[in-house]
């Protein structure tokens, strides 16, 4: 072990030698490589765990760059998918640890893979119907895993852990109906931070093995309003609920919740997961510089071009997104119309 | 009377008698809440039942979707 790296980290003594030693020989999964995504596969890049897998479906847009630190004007330039430049940054952070890069959904059969070899998932998505189903992967292999959610200068985070805390399923009245959190309020990025060093110091317990010092608290916090709050959470756990109790079934897996089309919250733009996968990257690429009208960019990992008032962008999964568009239907006829 | 809620100090009028009434009082109606009362946590049919008295704690969180 390069002990001086992590010196300052070892001298803190609930960690000490021993708890350094299971950070490397951790693995920790986070979905969703955005703002707080960003924030804590950087911090747990810098502490030492041994391997990150990161999933991501995104690349790197000019407004990312706001609050999502891992990334530069250069991958926006070059329209980098985010798993593959936070990889990029991450090994100039830390070469000692081992990161997987995903550019994906984070869907089932990919979790059903990585999931039972970790030792911790970290919520770093936009939406719910993932976290459902991050919930119940992690209750089926009894991984934790550690919600985190961010709007405005609001944060909410909490550790479920399996057997003992109340599941996200446990809490499914208070979820928001689909579609209320799209907000379109915007946000501040210390926000972000206050979320991430809640979700990796819960990180660094679990994975030193120090779970007395875990919080069990649902916490939430508005930094502009000088809001605190935390709630006991072990009340909410329910006796008969689907995916924790002994009469789980866990309903998140048991349909492929895999949407065809998603529109994705507040970017005025359409996800399409065709049935049919389209031609490599290079072929489609061929097809379009055709027409004269199309503005053409590509990298390794995708294709996007502009036409009319949209701009499609292919990925080597087979996903689309259109851009300049909410409505499903629209984007599935530009899909078609240039696409086939 | 004065009440604290989510640990800040807030003065309400009479006519805010419980949780229900805090809850349209600082126009949280309609949403998905988990509130505690005094270190406990309400069922949603608690809320017109839980009677608000001076001094008292109340916590409130909701769930957001963004990362
Ligand atoms: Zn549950």
């Amino acid at each position: 072990m390069e002990t001086n790296r992590y010196h300052r980290q070892i001298l803190f003594a609930p960690i000490g030698e021993t708890g350094q030693e299971k950070l490397i020989r951790s693995h920790v999964l986070i979905v969703g490589a955005g703002a707080l995504g960003s924030s804590s596969a950087e911090a747990l890049t810098r502490a030492g765990v041994g391997h990150l897998t990161l999933i991501d479906r995104d690349y790197v847009e000019e407004s990312n760059l706001q609050r999502q630190q891992l990334f530069s004007e250069a991958d926006m330039e070059q329209k980098m998918p985010k798993a593959i430049a936070a990889k990029r940054r991450l090994s100039e952070v830390n070469s000692h640890v081992k990161i997987d890069a995903i550019v994906g959904d984070a869907e089932i059969n990919i979790l059903r893979q990585i999931v039972p070899e970790t030792d911790l998932i970290i919520d770093a998505t936009d939406n719910f119907e993932t976290r459902l189903l991050l919930n119940d992967i992690a209750q089926k292999y009894q991984k934790p895993w550690i919600y985190g959610a961010v709007v405005a200068s609001y944060g909410v985070t909490f550790t479920v852990l399996p057997e003992k805390t109340p599941c996200l399923q446990c809490l499914q009245e208070y979820i928001p109906a689909n579609g209320a959190t799209c907000d379109s309020v915007g946000i501040i990025q210390p926000v972000v931070q206050k979320v991430v060093s809640q979700q990796v110091t819960e990180a660094l317990k679990l994975l030193t093995g120090n779970e007395a010092a875990l919080s069990g608290r649902l916490i939430s916090f508005d930094l502009w309003k000088n809001e605190y709050t935390e709630i006991e959470a072990a009340a909410l756990r329910k006796s008969d609920c689907p995916s924790c109790s002994e009469k789980r079934s866990y309903p998140n897996l048991a349909y492929d919740s895999r949407l065809k089309t998603a529109v994705l919250c507040g970017r005025n733009t359409v996800q399409l997961r065709p049935q049919r996968k389209h031609a490599d990257l290079d072929e489609v690429a061929e097809e379009l510089k055709k027409n004269k009208q199309i503005k053409l960019f590509q990298n390794p990992y995708l294709l996007s071009f502009e036409v009319d008032s949209f701009r499609i962008v292919l990925f080597q999964d087979g996903r689309a997104l259109v851009h300049g568009t909410m409505d499903q239907l629209e984007a599935k006829n530009i899909y078609h119309r240039y696409l086939g | 009377m004065k009440i604290t809620v989510n640990g800040n100090g807030l003065e309400v009028q009479e006519e805010v008698k419980h949780i229900k009434g805090l809850i349209d009082f600082l126009e949280l109606e309609g949403k998905p809440l988990i509130i505690e009362h005094n270190q406990q946590i309400l069922q949603k049919e608690e809320h017109e039942k839980a009677v608000l008295e001076n001094g008292d704690k109340v916590e409130i969180v909701h769930f957001v979707g963004g990362g």
